[in-house]
């Protein structure tokens, strides 16, 4: 029976905190996101929304790639870091925490916008009429409503950033305790044929990516009946 | 317009002459080390021009090779970046014994995409003025062992350790470097030579005694084991031509 040595519990660790952090993140921008997607009729809705949903199509390595050049050196974002004193962000922590914001971004946007206008803008309207304002509207009337669809964003944005590993990889150079993550660690053990660690972690992401999924089809059953 | 009806005989007939042509110029299914990426293609361009027989390529590194031969990838022939996993894979009965032979020797250099960052004795390892130094995962790339024996030859592995990132192979590591996110990188000498040369960035080609040998080795498979063009393939790269090409990358040969 292999047993879980420290360097694996540190990416268990370090892959909680990256998907804590992106998930956090996502919120904040995907939620004035999705909801300017939910009501604009700007003619570039269309295209904003299309590179919204671009890592759904795109390989995390052409993602990984472009981001490993963006923020190298001779890259806008690297030498804007360089030039603000935060350093260069690949093979950092953070420089993952970026690039997993990219690729998660579709799952947070998208049921975020979609219980948005499911809300449709009657409720705002009659909102409107008791003189709500627009940020009590916003509030106390489409936030609560769109509540499955936060969770839905929330739970998928975690999920997909723990089962990341094309970016991690491109991004990350392995270092442990700062990028070295739980996909990254188990592709390394799978890799020098040290299969005893690599089904130690890998069953256990298994394990748990089914508990999450599950409580996300039970939890979606309930709000769906409650909000009816 | 009277169309053409094909009939089950002619299909058939067109069917045999294929089978019987695939029979004379066979198909050789190739995996092969990442870092002997350049060379192979210029090798199998000229094998296929004299032999008639063609050559499929898959490049990768060679432990993920040996894992997925032992669950029956479809290859004929491997072409590692060591001799341990031939050998493995020899022992198991998965390779043809007395087939495994050592077609190059792998060449360390620590290299820059900058020129002049570089001396030509490695002086700037110690100096510690870069960020980030990227190797191969020991664990997992010869050349990234290689790396490791080297800097331990120095006294320098333990002042490196936070300054080191490690890619699944040298080709990663290379991209570290060339995308300038890391300053220095160990690499194979073959990466950055073209026809004999290099001609970017800066480079200090480690000395052999620094770190054991890179045994370069290439087995033929146990399913292939009756495959003409196989052999022919790997008799290909043991002969004059091959060799020729395999230097001018910057290879040495035992």
């Amino acid at each position: 029976m292999a047993t879980l040595d420290p360097a694996d519990l540190h990416a268990v660790w370090l892959t909680l905190k990256l998907a804590s952090v992106t998930t956090c993140l996502l919120l904040l921008i995907a939620t004035p996101l999705a909801w300017w997607l939910a009501h604009s009729r700007k003619w570039y809705k269309g295209p904003v929304a299309a590179v919204v949903a671009l890592p759904l199509v795109l390989p995390p390595t052409v993602l990984g790639f472009y981001l490993l050049l963006l923020m190298g050196p001779h890259g806008a974002v690297g030498e804007l870091t360089t030039a603000l004193g935060l350093g260069r962000l690949p093979f950092t922590f953070y420089g993952l925490v970026i690039g997993s914001v990219f690729f998660s971004m579709p799952f947070a946007v998208q049921p975020i916008q979609n219980a948005f206008e499911a809300i449709g803008r009657r409720p705002l309207e009659v909102a409107a009429t008791l003189r709500a304002g627009a940020w009590d509207r916003f509030v106390s009337v489409a936030l609560p409503l769109a509540r499955p669809g936060f969770l839905t964003a929330i739970i998928l944005a975690f999920a997909h950033t723990v089962g990341e590993f094309g970016v991690v990889l491109m991004l990350g150079g392995n270092i442990p305790g700062e990028t070295r993550v739980l996909s990254v660690a188990i592709y390394s053990h799978v890799e020098a044929m040290e299969y005893g660690a690599a089904h130690f972690l890998a069953g256990g992401m298994v394990l748990f990516s089914f508990v999450v999924l599950l409580g996300l089809y039970l939890a979606g059953g309930k709000l769906s009946k409650v909000t009816r | 317009m009277k169309s053409f009806k094909l009939s089950p005989w002619s299909l058939m007939g067109a069917l045999l002459a294929t089978m019987a042509q695939a029979a004379n110029a066979g198909e050789v299914n190739a995996a092969v080390a990442a870092n002997f990426t350049e060379p192979v293609k210029q090798i199998v361009e000229l094998f296929q021009k004299e032999s008639g027989h063609t050559v499929k390529l898959s490049f990768g590194s060679s432990g993920k090779f040996t894992s997925q031969i032992k669950e029956g990838a479809p290859f004929d022939v491997l072409l590692a970046a060591d001799e341990k996993n031939p050998k493995m894979l020899e022992q198991e009965g998965l390779a043809v014994e007395g087939s495994r032979f050592v077609y190059a020797l792998g060449k360390l250099v620590l290299w820059s995409a900058q020129p002049g960052y570089v001396d030509d004795k490695g002086t700037v390892l110690g100096k510690g003025s870069y960020n980030k130094l990227a190797i191969a995962d020991p664990k997992l790339a010869p050349y990234g062992f290689a790396a490791q024996e080297t800097l331990q030859k120095l006294e320098l592995w333990d002042k490196v350790q936070s300054k080191l990132v490690t890619g699944e192979s040298i080709t990663q590591a290379y991209q570290f470097a060339a995308t300038g996110n890391a300053e220095l990188a160990f690499i194979a000498l073959s990466q950055i030579t073209k026809d004999g040369k290099v001609t970017e960035g800066s480079w200090w080609i480690v000395p052999a005694h620094m770190y054991s040998p890179i045994k370069q080795s290439a087995v033929q498979l146990t399913a292939a084991k009756d495959k003409a063009a196989a052999q022919a393939f790997l008799a290909f790269l043991k002969g004059e031509k091959a060799v020729a090409i395999i230097r001018s990358f910057g290879y040495e040969l035992p």
